[in-house]
């Protein structure tokens, strides 16, 4: 469960951002998790709501942007992985292990006050 | 003040990438080659890594050695009779290996002594896949004894391996196990993956494994 650890980096992050944005809470976090990331939603919310006692996140409402997988196929350029028990090309079945998105775990935004 | 929307665009990991990318720029100028034992607990990777050690030492390398592990130091001990520098990572309670844990367990040591630095995670097969210990070379493990279709249900750490074991081989027969399907999945999930299959307990595979690994450190350079 390392899911613990990156929302106390979550907390750490939104915190900084949002003090330097001179703000005196934070209403929304928007994290990306990509299918690929090891991470589990229900384990992040779960960590989310014990990370955020006593900070500036308190109240925050945590809203997670799944990211699908794309690979690059040498024949068809950036294509979308239908199934991650298989790294081929869903149009031509060319195998490929060059991954562009799905490995994200990123703060993208934050809402506040 | 009324709501707003402030963009942020930060890695959760960025603390531990850009420790591990520091160690990575440390162990390159001291020409230490890096690696990464991943796998579920059990799997066979200390016996692999004491097996390994004795064997560098053997052939004139002068490996060193760290091991996670959630409560007791029952692996370094294990590992310290190759004779091989070892020290234990005692992550107390913590699923995984971080950049700042293998930093903090290096002080002392003189990293330009070391060809080799081995570091065995802790058993784990979802957690260690995300964070990067500055290593050159993550190498999964599978056993016989854990089914062919590991790596179909945990695709993200094989996924992000550079090279995969199997182990326990020497139980193979017994266990009805199916290397053409291991291998099969294995590059399912990550296409191209270097595989070699070995038993830690016979030394069967062993030179491949060390040839492997000779082969890598000298085209890091
Ligand atoms: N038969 C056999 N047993 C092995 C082999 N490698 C490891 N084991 C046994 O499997 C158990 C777990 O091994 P260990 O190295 O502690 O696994 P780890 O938890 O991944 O470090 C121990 O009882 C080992 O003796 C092997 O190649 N063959
Ligand atoms: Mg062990
Ligand atoms: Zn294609």
């Amino acid at each position: 469960m390392h899911e613990l650890s990156l929302a106390v980096q979550l907390v750490q992050i939104a915190d900084e951002a949002a003090r330097a944005a001179d703000a005196k809470r934070v209403t929304a976090v928007v994290v990306k998790i990509g299918a690929l990331s090891g991470v589990a939603e229900d384990a992040l919310r779960f960590a989310f709501d014990v990370a955020v006692a006593d900070t500036l996140l308190a109240q925050a409402r945590l809203e997670i942007h799944p990211v699908s997988v794309k690979v690059v196929c040498p024949r068809c350029g950036i294509v979308e992985l239908p199934s991650l028990q298989r790294f081929c090309c869903p149009q031509c079945d060319t195998s490929t292990a060059d991954v562009r998105t799905g490995r994200e775990i990123e703060l993208e935004s934050i809402e506040v006050e | 003040m009324p709501p707003r929307i402030v963009q942020v665009r930060q890695g959760l990991l960025k603390k531990n990438d850009a420790i591990a990318a520091a160690l990575r720029a440390d162990f390159a100028a001291a020409g230490t080659f890096v690696v990464n034992l991943v796998s579920g607990p059990g799997t066979g990777k200390t016996l692999l890594l004491e097996r390994t050690l004795s064997a560098l030492r053997d052939r004139g390398r002068r490996p060193a050695a760290l091991v996670g592990d959630l409560a007791t130091d029952n692996d370094a001990v294990r590992l310290a009779r190759s004779g091989a520098p070892v020290r234990q990572i005692n992550t107390h309670g913590l699923c995984h290996l971080e950049a700042d844990m293998v930093g903090r367990h290096l002080q002392g040591w003189n990293l330009a002594e070391h060809n080799y630095l081995f570091v065995e995670n802790v058993g784990n097969l979802v957690c260690t896949a995300s964070y990067d210990l500055g290593e050159s070379l993550r190498v999964v493990l599978l056993s016989v004894t854990e089914g062919e279709d590991k790596p179909l249900k945990y695709p993200t750490l094989f996924n992000t391996a550079d090279a995969a074991i199997i182990t326990k081989c020497d139980l193979a027969t017994a266990c009805e196990f199916d290397s053409a399907e291991a291998e099969r999945n294995l590059r399912a999930v990550r296409p191209g993956l270097p595989i070699v299959s070995l038993s830690a307990k016979t030394g069967d595979g062993m030179d491949e494994w060390l040839a492997f690994l000779e082969s890598r450190r000298g085209s890091e350079g």
